[in-house]
Order: C-alpha cells, then structure tokens, then sequence
C-alpha cells in the first residue's frame, strides 16, 4: 500500500468525523491564528498617533466620484503628451545620424565594388529598418517607460482598478483586468502572463483574449506618428496637444472596446457570474526614481527595443528582396499589394498597408517602417529624417488623407496580437483554441470598425 | 447569538443605536464597526477570513470608487476593496 493512498484514507476518515462541521473547525483555525498575531502585534507593534493620514487624503481626491475619472484621463494624456513632444527632437536627431552612417556604409560599399544587390539587401534593407525602428521607437520608449514605472511604484495603478472595477464587474470580468490591461501597455504579452494574477480561469481568460485592445508599446510609435502627422496636422498651433487627446482618445476607444467585448464573452464563449474580488489599496510609496530609471531602461526598453531589432532586421531584408524581385515590370510585393488592395480599399486603407500589417505579424514594431520601406523601395529615395517627409511620403505620393490615418490608427489598435503574444497565450492557455480566438477576436473587430468608420465618413462626405 | 440579542435590546434602550447588525455594505463611510460573522461560502469565505475579517476584528470604511461599489476597508492597518457581493455577506457592529 503506498503512501499516498493511507493519506488519501486517513484524510476520508478525518472528513467523516468532522462531517458538517469542516468549516467551522477551520473558521476557529483562522480565528485562533489572528488572535495571536494581534496579541503579538499589540504587544509590539506602536503606533504613531495623531499623524496625517496623508495616504487617506489623496485616495479620497484620487477615487472621488467628482475628480476620479478626470484624473485618470488627465494622467493618461500627460504621459502620452510629454512621451510626444520629448520625443521628437530627440527622434530627428537619431534618424540624422543614423541615415548619416547610412551614407558611410554605403560609401564604403562602393569604394568596395560591392554588387548592387549586396546594397541594397544590408544597407536599403537590412540597414535601414533597424536605423528606423530605433530612430522611432526609442525616444518614446526611453520616456514612455520611466514614466510609466514610476506611476507603479507611486502605487496608483490599484487605485485604476479600484475606480474601473464596477465597469468591469458589469461586463461580467474581473477588476485586476485593469491591472493587466496596464501592463499591455508595455507588452501585450507581458500583459497575458500578468493575467495569472486573476484566479477565476474563466475570468483570467477574458482578461487574456482581450489584452489586445490596449495598444502596446510597439503599436505607440506608430499611432504617434500618425497622430502627429495627420491630427496635429489639422490644429497647426496646438499640434502637440490636438495629436495627445487623439492618442488618448483611442486608448479610451480601446478600453470601451475591452469591456465591450468582455461583456459579450462572459455572455456567449464564457459563461459565468463574476467571481469574488479582493483589492488591496496598498500605501503609496515615494518612487525611487534612480531605481525607476534603471529598471524601466534595462528591464523594458533594452529588452522591447533588442527583440524589435532582432526581428526587425531580417524582415527588412525580406522586405526590400521583394520589392526588389520583378515579375514582368511589377515586384512581388507591389502584385501582392494589388491583390489585397480591393479589399483593403473597403477598410480604409491601401494594398500597401494592410500588407505591412501582415508582414508585422512577428512585432507590430515593424509594421510602419515596412510601410515606408514599400512605399519608398524602387521609387525615389527620399531621406525620412522628419515628420514633414514622412508626410510628404504619404500624401502627397500615396494619396493618404485624414481617414487613411484615422483607419490605419483604428487597426493598428484592433487587428492580431504580434506572434510573441500568440506563442504567451498558447503557453499560458495550453490551447489552440483560445490562441486562435485571440487573433481572431481583434482582427474581426478591426475590420469591422473599419469598414464601418470607412464608408461612414465617405457616405457623409466629410472626406 | 443569545448574547448578540441581549446586547442589541441593551443598546436599544440606551438608544446609541438601533438594530446593532448590519452588513458591512450598509456601514457609512468614516465609521468602524466590529466584524461579527462571515457568511460567505466556500472559497469566498476562505478568502474573506484569511484577509483577517475574523469575528472580532475592528473595520473602518475608508471611502467609495467613483461608481459606489466597490469600497475600501481599512483592516488591521491594510486598505482593502471589496465589491458588495462579499460586502453583504459580513455581518458587523458599528462602534462609536
């Protein structure tokens, strides 16, 4: 007879003789524990008195039913605002350089008699992507994530949970989604790992399918830039701001997406009442800011950066070895862009564009500086070092207007996870299923959103 | 609970307060009361006692989420949110 068996037994038998009174044998358990902790605590623990509950007063501004929300959206925009405008000189200064050693590296490729097509794969190619996704993402990441990890260690993301959660437990989820909807901000795979904080399994699945709606880190830059193009373009004066509150706007689209889409699970795929929910509140904390910086730039930013790049590099050579490979006098990928533009049309956007989509399955990092590398491969080379010959690109060569951008951001925020966040979900969830659901789910949404915004601004005739 | 009763009918006629129960959702916010009971089930209840919400212990509401629920109890010097499906589920007695 093994072990485990006689325990199997000796438990059975210890249950038949408490029989109903299991729980209150354990409720005298618990009880007997706190008093002893209390009695040790009172005999040594003291407590100040008549000190100022300072962390009582600003929770009481903070989740207030007047200032709550406002400041939520007002801290939101802040960070999106300083992440915009700090990061755009130091965005042209990086893409000067790069291009500069661009120009250098070509020079050496001719002084070595090197062929053409060795170019243009490593430099055109290979090159000019990682100098993009650096120039782009870094600069606001290098601001994004300080800021955001010190709103952590200040000790107000709880705070966000506690003022959303009624809208989550409406939509039939749990109030720590708003926990690992924060940290899909950074990543949305991190996101979905984060979700095992939600003990419910149907709630933490919820969480996990729709971590998406929150643009990530490597879907900022590129509703950033487009923001700023395209919405800031419109207010010329108040650019910076006009291109925040359009960010913020549709991370707020995002959240009411989530909930939306929350809701409709919790009523179809994943039935249930929602499970019980304990927050702590816990004591705000003076941020080590030294700790913060350092933290959020070795821990975040080299690492959401190395992984772009990693990835980044061979996709632009990939990229430009298609837009370099001619059937008859069209590339391969201008055929394929033909082939997805009728579709694509109907979204809102060009073959081009959804085809970058595509191509960015691997990191949504990659997804605009593949844009811009098939609109600009084979055409004329333009230097990209400012927001101005970026908008030159798509405007006045590629015919984009304000609803071009508008649906483009739209589908940079609903459209399939990046392959690291399916792989996340596949190993969290252990279920091809739910893996697949998650890519459907967005990508379903986007398109509908799309076409619907699409064909609502044109039958209005507002483009 | 013979006791409880007898308490209640003593405070009554002292006329601090009426019916000395209550559940911890209809405590206002600002006041303590004293945990007499949780009965909650199964894991709910678990989760519930192990925040130390035993019988006995001090629990001061601190303040309401922009929308009412949930809200946030200070127990044994921790600030805690619970919804009103746990809230309602603990019976306590205010103190002055």
């Amino acid at each position: 007879m093994s072990s485990s068996t006689s325990l199997q037994s000796l438990i059975r038998e210890a249950r038949n003789i408490t029989g109903s009174k299991q729980n209150e044998i354990r409720d005298s358990i618990v009880n007997t524990i706190y008093q002893e902790a209390g009695n040790i605590a009172a005999e040594t623990v003291t407590n100040e008195k008549n000190k100022v509950d300072w962390d009582r007063k600003i929770d009481q501004i903070i989740t207030s039913r007047i200032w709550g929300f406002p400041i939520m959206f007002g801290v939101l925009t802040l960070i999106l605002w300083l992440t915009i405008t700090g990061a755009n000189y130091p965005s042209a200064l990086l893409a000067n350089g790069l291009f500069w050693i661009e120009d250098q590296l070509t020079n050496i490729f001719i002084s070595m008699n090197a062929p053409s097509w060795l170019h243009g794969f490593m430099i055109l190619g290979v090159y000019r992507s990682l100098a993009w996704v650096v120039s782009v993402m870094l600069p606001p990441m290098a601001i994004f994530f300080p800021l955001f990890t010190l709103l952590e260690d200040l000790g107000y993301l709880p705070r966000i949970a506690f003022n959303l959660d009624r809208f989550f437990k409406s939509a039939g989820a749990h109030g720590k989604q708003a926990l690992t909807m924060s940290m899909g901000f950074g990543c949305n795979a991190a996101g979905i790992i984060a979700c095992r904080i939600i003990e419910s399994p149907r709630e933490r699945l919820i969480a996990a399918l729709t971590n998406n709606f929150v643009p990530c880190n490597g879907r900022f830059p590129t509703l950033i830039a487009l923001a700023t193009i395209f919405m800031g373009g419109m207010v010329v004066s108040f650019s910076s701001a006009v291109a925040t509150l359009s960010v913020a706007g549709l991370v707020v689209l995002g959240i009411a997406i989530t909930l939306a889409v929350s809701f409709l699970l919790s009523k179809t795929l994943l039935k249930g009442i929602p499970s019980s929910f304990t927050l702590e509140l816990p004591p705000y904390r003076k941020p080590q800011v030294g700790q913060v910086i350092v933290r959020s730039v070795l821990d975040r930013t080299i690492f959401v950066l190395s992984r772009a790049m990693i990835i980044a590099a061979p996709a632009g050579g990939i990229v430009w070895v298609l837009a370099n490979t001619m059937i008859g006098d069209t590339s391969v990928l201008a055929t394929i862009a033909g082939w997805l533009d009728p579709f694509a049309k109907q979204m809102g956007l060009d073959g081009f564009i959804l085809m970058a989509f595509i191509c960015g399955l691997p990191a949504n990092e990659i997804v605009f500086p593949i844009l811009i590398m098939s609109y600009v491969s084979g055409g004329a080379m333009i230097e990209l070092d400012s927001m101005e010959a970026l908008r030159q690109l798509l405007v006045d060569q590629h015919g984009w207007t304000w609803l071009t951008a508008l649906c483009t951001m739209l589908f940079t925020l609903c459209h399939w996870p990046c392959g690291t966040t399916l792989y996340t979900m596949q190993r969290e969830q252990q279920s091809w299923y739910w893996t697949v659901l998650a890519a459907v789910i967005p990508t379903a949404v986007g398109i509908i959103l799309c076409i619907v915004v699409n064909h609502l601004v044109r039958g209005l005739g507002l483009v | 609970m013979k006791l409880t009763i007898l308490n209640n009918i003593k405070l009554n006629e002292r006329g601090i307060t009426m019916a000395g129960l209550k559940s911890l959702k209809e405590l206002a916010v600002g006041s303590s009361a004293i945990v007499k009971n949780v009965s909650a089930d199964g894991i709910k209840q678990r989760r519930l006692l192990d925040l130390g919400l035993v019988p006995g212990t001090r629990v001061e509401a601190v303040g309401r989420s922009p929308l009412g629920d949930p809200i946030a109890y200070s127990i044994r010097g921790a600030v805690i949110a619970l919804r009103k499906e746990e809230s309602t589920t603990i019976m306590v007695e205010t103190v002055n």
